[in-house]
């Protein structure tokens, strides 16, 4: 912070003319770019981590053509992509056609204006993100139901609707499980969720929260449209879903709102339920001293990548669910649990049980 | 009662799905059995029928007699032969064709040779891809392959011969 206020000073020396205004809109803007910019990087090799990760767990080497052990691939599918030719289908609407990507991604970067990386850092703070969190993340379906409805193809509106279905359903469920954590930390305030988890692993909400944490785990699998509930692109069932008649760039900007949504996701689990940026060493003697020294920005992207790693996992396990189960799964199963745990959680806070409350 | 407890203490800690995970965090760390291909190869059987080739005596003498039994043999009608009698008095080629579009590979032609004269060797790696004609292999051809391979195939031959 000390860091970003000299930088301030530096634009306002530097230019004298530019008024307030101007600094203030550039430093937005500067804020937003150095955001977006390793979202980016990440989600390119977070495509190649995934085809590594799960071409190890199949016991093949994954791609290791381009450039050293592979590391140039995501670039080189970056090019390829961006090269390729747009095709929209005859009798398709453009407009929407071309409308449903921006619609998919916009939502996906605009989330993370709100994540706290650090104690203070992050593009706005605003005192109920994990509404704008919930409101924001939910628009990214209207891209998804666009592209399929814009399409004019019949696979392309069985995946929107799925997509749609699915999102009604989970997003009560991931509703209720972050409820619970708000009557906890007692703030919708994401900044104001990780300080209330202050004081080490055993202060974090993943003891008291757990089947909530894995419920929300699952959901966001959902939401994101991962395996083994990948039915909105279903590709033994109905080809590619919403991506059947998209091409070259229109397809990889519906690929980096898929995967900007998977690492948010990750990010939000760390936030609620494991302490956002807060050392795992804390309030232990000697270690918490030796790793003082360790930003907070790396305990969450550390343990980020742990959830990260755990939706590659998860997609390299298990076998596709069928629709139905999905539904059965969130309306019998996840909604009456949480529910239950709403309660379990007020009598835990009434009665002040842990160091949680 | 108690395996009934215990299921439901496996169920609701999802049992199931920590094996499957627990498999596959496994297989993570195994060795890989991928085979690199152009760099590496896997082991081919000196029975493999590959490339076909015409072979010559140590002296240089083409071995083909034109009998035309692997031409009569051919499930596949691959090969065309044409003969005629050359100065010294004996049968010989003009023309022999593999028709490497109609072939499948049988190795019927090999067996039928009386005189070991068309083999099928171990190459694999050959692609037509530009020209139509390269893919019909004539005589001329047919007989650079056994010259270019005589070494591989006495060798795979030998080692071979001990099944037979």
């Amino acid at each position: 912070m000390v860091l970003w206020q000299s930088f301030v000073e530096l634009v306002h020396e530097l230019i004298p003319w530019f008024d307030g205004s101007i600094a203030t809109i550039l430093i937005i803007l500067i804020k937003a770019i150095a955001l977006v910019i390793p979202l980016m990087l990440v989600v390119a090799y977070f495509t190649y981590a995934e085809r590594k990760v799960i071409g190890y767990m199949q016991l093949r080497i994954g791609p290791n053509r381009v450039g050293p052990k592979g590391w140039l691939q995501p670039i080189a599918d970056a090019l390829k992509l961006m090269t390729k030719e747009i095709i929209f289908p005859t009798k398709a609407n453009i407009y929407l056609f071309l409308l449903a990507p921006i619609l998919a991604i916009a939502p996906a970067i605009a989330v993370w204006a709100v994540i706290p990386f650090d104690e203070g850092i992050y593009v706005a703070n605003l005192d109920i993100s994990l509404l704008y969190v919930l409101a924001i993340g939910s628009i990214g379906v209207y891209g998804i139901i666009l592209a399929g409805w814009a399409s004019n193809s019949k696979y392309p509106l069985l995946g929107a609707l799925r997509s749609a279905s699915l999102l009604v359903s989970y997003e009560i469920v991931i509703g209720f499980a972050l409820v619970t954590v708000v009557m906890i930390a007692g703030s919708v305030n994401l900044n104001d969720i990780v300080m209330a988890q202050k004081g080490g692993v055993m202060h974090w909400y993943w003891i008291p929260l757990f089947p909530m944490m894995i419920i929300f785990f699952i959901s966001a699998l959902v939401e994101t449209n991962r395996a083994p509930f990948d039915v909105v692109e279903g590709e033994s069932e109905i080809v590619g879903g919403t991506h059947v008649e998209y091409s070259g760039m229109t397809f990889a900007v519906f690929f980096l709102a898929e995967y900007a949504n998977m690492i948010l996701m990750a990010v939000l689990a760390v936030i609620m339920f494991f302490g956002g940026w807060h050392s795992p060493f804390e309030g232990i003697p000697v270690v918490e001293s030796m790793f003082a020294w360790v930003p907070g920005i790396v305990w969450l992207l550390a343990k980020t990548s742990f959830f990260m790693f755990l939706y590659l996992w998860v997609r390299a396990t298990f076998p596709r669910f069928r629709y139905d189960q999905i539904m059965r799964l969130s309306w019998k199963v996840f909604l009456p649990w949480t529910i239950v745990w709403i309660f379990v959680v007020a009598l835990m806070t009434q009665l002040k049980i842990g160091p949680w409350f | 009662m108690i395996s009934s407890i215990k299921k439901l203490v496996k169920d609701f800690s999802l049992g199931e799905l920590r094996a499957g995970m627990k498999i596959t965090a496994k297989e993570l760390v195994n060795k890989k059995i991928t085979v690199q291909y152009p760099e590496e190869k896997t082991p081919i059987s000196p029975r493999f029928r590959g490339l076909h080739a015409l072979r010559r005596y140590p002296n240089g003498e083409e071995r083909c007699i034109a009998c035309k039994l692997c031409e009569a043999v051919c499930p596949a009608n691959a090969i065309t032969i044409e003969s005629e009698m050359r100065d010294d008095g004996t049968r010989r080629t003009t023309q022999y064709d593999i028709d490497l579009f109609k072939c499948i590979f049988c190795g019927f032609c090999e067996e039928a040779c009386p005189v070991d004269a068309i083999v099928e060797t171990q190459i694999f790696e050959y692609a037509f891809v530009d020209s139509r004609e390269g893919s019909i292999m004539d005589k001329a051809h047919l007989l650079e392959v056994g010259d270019k391979n005589e070494k591989m195939i006495n060798q795979t031959k030998l080692e071979d011969s001990k099944y037979t």
